[in-house]
């Protein structure tokens, strides 16, 4: 009997670790050190599990000492690129044959081979709008891609169309009913890391100007601050995306002594910021303008085209391509310079917040980053 | 000698069963014909039942049962009645209460949290009719209703968070939702979304007596496991009649760190401690979204949160020109 008993108690153990540790990760772990020492602000990697660096595709070939005249004056129908000159302009086209036509379409995946300046097909339709959409990001989103910049290949990876992409998710059958209806929540949901927080957040904050913010600037309760935990919950679904979709931990951006605190953010915040806004620009601006151009294998389930999140072009990774900047290759995707977007006139300027977090005016978001990595502290 | 220095229990009685005095007229019976549990023994008593569940038990196991049924019937349809899939998701499905836009409404649609403010008043009238039952049965047996106040600490910790909060807020959308992982994504939500529940008080406070309670549980079976050669564990002799048990029980206590409890002390200590827990948490809850609604600013303001250094960000929202 007390043979029986020892075995049941192994066995129960065994089961009962098994059950709690399952979601545990086995291995070893790397802790950089990202903020104040004491506030648990550290990076946790694991050494195994490190993205392997991005084949960066080799340029199709280099350009002859003359450039030539330019594309508008070579080519017809060229809207976009027309102040390009021809030989910039014949690079960018075998770019983008080598990024993201299928190798067996090549040119003809866009173009009609019978008359190149044809817009019949689609895709030459689409592809003219991310060229614009790419010398936006390039020349106005500064605040987000710095002067690494992006390319097609930033997101495109030698697919038509980018692996990760979002689209209005389609809602419960019976909306009407709790049948087979989650209310868009509770379910082991990738985009929101498993969690069981509401599982579309790139419909509501991908989109539009939906506040994100959650809590308030002031101590006490006021009338012009009415958030539901809710919207927390759904706040925290967007979280999730971001970490994963960067490969970090929240500390990340945020001191979890105060997440909304900015005086105790790291400047990757204020980058993060200006991404949540470029990508609402993208999708507003030039890709859901397309959904009449695009056939329906290019649209989710509910009529809108495949939009971008933060894992289009991160894909797992705090900076895409870990920070190869492929932009002098394509130089003609800089696109003309303009004031930074995101920071249009506009009469309405926030508050001050209790804590001085925006008391003094600044010309620059961020001063010189303060808290850098210091020290890498082995696996406890 | 029996002794009491194992983890399970050494000694098991057998004879005939302990039925009880005979009831009151007009009771219900007791339910269940007795038998002994070897292995039951070892953890407690072998005796298993009778059990006396009364009109307040029924009552409170019906509503109970109810309420459990709303909820996982909401589950299982949520899912499409796919009973693979329930089982499969279970731990992320929940039944949610009411969206904000339904405030603190009586009455809302079945399907836009109607059933879960049912749920509520089920599993609350199951809760109350079984703290009723412990306070009468503990009556009936002419003790203490120690039991049933230290319940009603845990009851007032629950009808905060799903009712008397909600209803101060105005919003049954504030309420924990009925799942598993659910409720713990709404805790971390709840807690960011008022500036950092570590900054509330009282939440420190039921931190410092769920983590006291645990150790003081700990100190004391350790402690009179430790003298039960010398008949420790008949505390409530040691009480009114000292023995060596008890002194030795305490010299060690006063010898490792200078002051001891008594033997009917370190009762009140516990009792209090566990009180105290769900008592001042449930203030903790009741204040944050009603009083404070930033805890984190709150306790800047009290000099209580830490203050580092600032990184010089800025919010780029309050920059001038800056999109919302």
């Amino acid at each position: 009997m007390i043979g029986f008993i020892r075995k049941a108690t192994i066995a129960g153990s065994i089961a009962l670790l098994s059950l709690t540790l399952g979601g545990c990760e086995i291995g070893p772990k790397q802790t950089d050190q990202l903020g104040y020492r004491g506030t648990g602000m550290q990076q946790v990697n694991n050494p195994y599990r490190k993205i392997p660096a991005a084949v960066i595709p080799a340029k199709p070939y280099d350009l002859p000492a003359d450039l030539g005249p330019l594309s508008s004056v070579s080519y017809k129908n060229v809207q976009v690129l027309g102040n390009v000159r021809t030989e910039e302009f014949n690079l960018l086209m075998a770019q983008m044959n080598q990024w993201i036509a299928p190798p067996e379409q090549g040119c003809n995946y866009c173009h009609n081979p019978e008359n190149m300046a044809s817009d019949e097909k689609y895709t030459k339709v689409v592809a003219r709008r991310m060229l614009q959409m790419t010398q936006q990001i390039n020349s106005r989103w500064s605040n987000h891609v710095k002067q690494t910049g992006v390319t097609c290949y930033t997101c495109h990876r030698g697919n038509v169309v980018p692996v990760n992409k979002w689209a209005v998710k389609e809602g419960a059958p019976n909306p009407g009913t709790i049948t087979g209806n989650k209310f868009g929540q509770n379910t082991p949901d990738a985009d929101v890391a498993y969690a069981s927080l509401p599982n579309d957040p790139f419909a509501t904050y991908f989109q539009g100007k939906t506040p994100i913010r959650v809590a308030n600037n002031s101590r006490f309760p006021t009338p012009d601050h009415v958030v539901s935990t809710k919207d927390a919950e759904k706040t925290y679904g967007l979280m999730m995306h971001m970490s994963t979709g960067l490969g970090v931990n929240c500390t990340f951006c945020h001191n979890t002594d105060s997440f909304r605190s900015w005086p105790n953010s790291r400047p990757q915040r204020v980058t993060a910021y200006y991404g949540i806004r470029m990508v609402r620009d993208v999708n507003e601006g030039y890709i859901n303008g397309l959904a009449s151009v695009m056939p329906a294998n290019r649209k989710g389930p509910l009529g809108d085209p495949y939009k971008v999140n933060c894992l289009t072009c991160h894909q797992g990774q705090n900076k895409p391509l870990g920070g190869v900047s492929m932009i002098g290759m394509a130089p003609a995707l800089k696109g003309p310079v303009g004031p930074p977007a995101g920071m249009e006139p506009a009469p309405a300027v926030a508050a001050p917040a209790e804590d001085g977090a925006a008391a003094v005016p600044a010309s620059t978001p961020v001063a010189p980053a303060s808290t850098g990595p210091k020290k890498a502290t082995p696996a406890h | 000698m029996a002794q009491y220095q194992n983890i399970f229990t050494q000694v098991q009685l057998r004879g005939p069963a302990e039925m009880g005095p005979e009831l009151p007229r007009g009771s219900y019976p007791r339910i269940g014909n007795p038998g002994f549990n070897w292995l039951m023994g070892k953890l407690g008593n072998a005796q298993i039942g009778p059990i006396y569940l009364g009109g307040l038990g029924t009552a409170s196991l019906l509503c109970g049962i109810i309420a459990f049924e709303i909820v996982g019937l909401n589950m299982f349809a949520s899912v499409g009645w796919n009973p693979v899939q329930f089982v499969r998701q279970l731990f992320w499905l929940s039944l949610e209460p009411p969206g904000p836009e339904w405030g603190f409404r009586a009455m809302v649609p079945l399907d836009k949290g109607g059933w879960f403010i049912i749920t509520g008043f089920f599993f609350s009238a199951s809760v109350l009719l079984w703290w009723a039952r412990t306070y009468l049965r503990a009556r009936e047996l002419g003790m203490g209703t120690h039991v049933s106040w230290a319940f009603l600490s845990a009851i007032w910790l629950m009808a905060v968070l799903g009712f008397i909060r909600p209803m101060m807020m105005g919003s049954w959308a504030e309420a924990v939702p009925y799942g598993i992982f659910p409720h713990l994504d709404w805790t971390a939500a709840f807690s960011i979304r008022y500036g950092n529940l570590f900054y509330n008080p009282f939440h420190c406070l039921s931190i410092v007596f769920l983590y006291g309670s645990t150790l003081l549980f700990a100190m004391h079976g350790a402690t009179i496991l430790a003298v039960g050669r010398y008949g420790g564990e008949r505390e409530i002799e040691q009480i009114t009649d000292r023995g060596t048990a008890s002194e030795r029980a305490a010299l060690f206590w006063r010898w490792t760190m200078g002051f001891n409890a008594t033997m009917e002390s370190i009762h009140r200590w516990a009792w209090w401690f566990a009180v105290l827990t769900t008592l001042s948490g449930g203030i903790g809850i009741l204040l944050t979204g009603t009083v404070v609604d930033n805890w984190y600013l709150w306790a800047m303001q009290h000099g209580y949160a830490p203050s580092y250094p600032t990184t010089g960000v800025v919010d780029p929202a309050t920059l001038p020109g800056a999109t919302p």
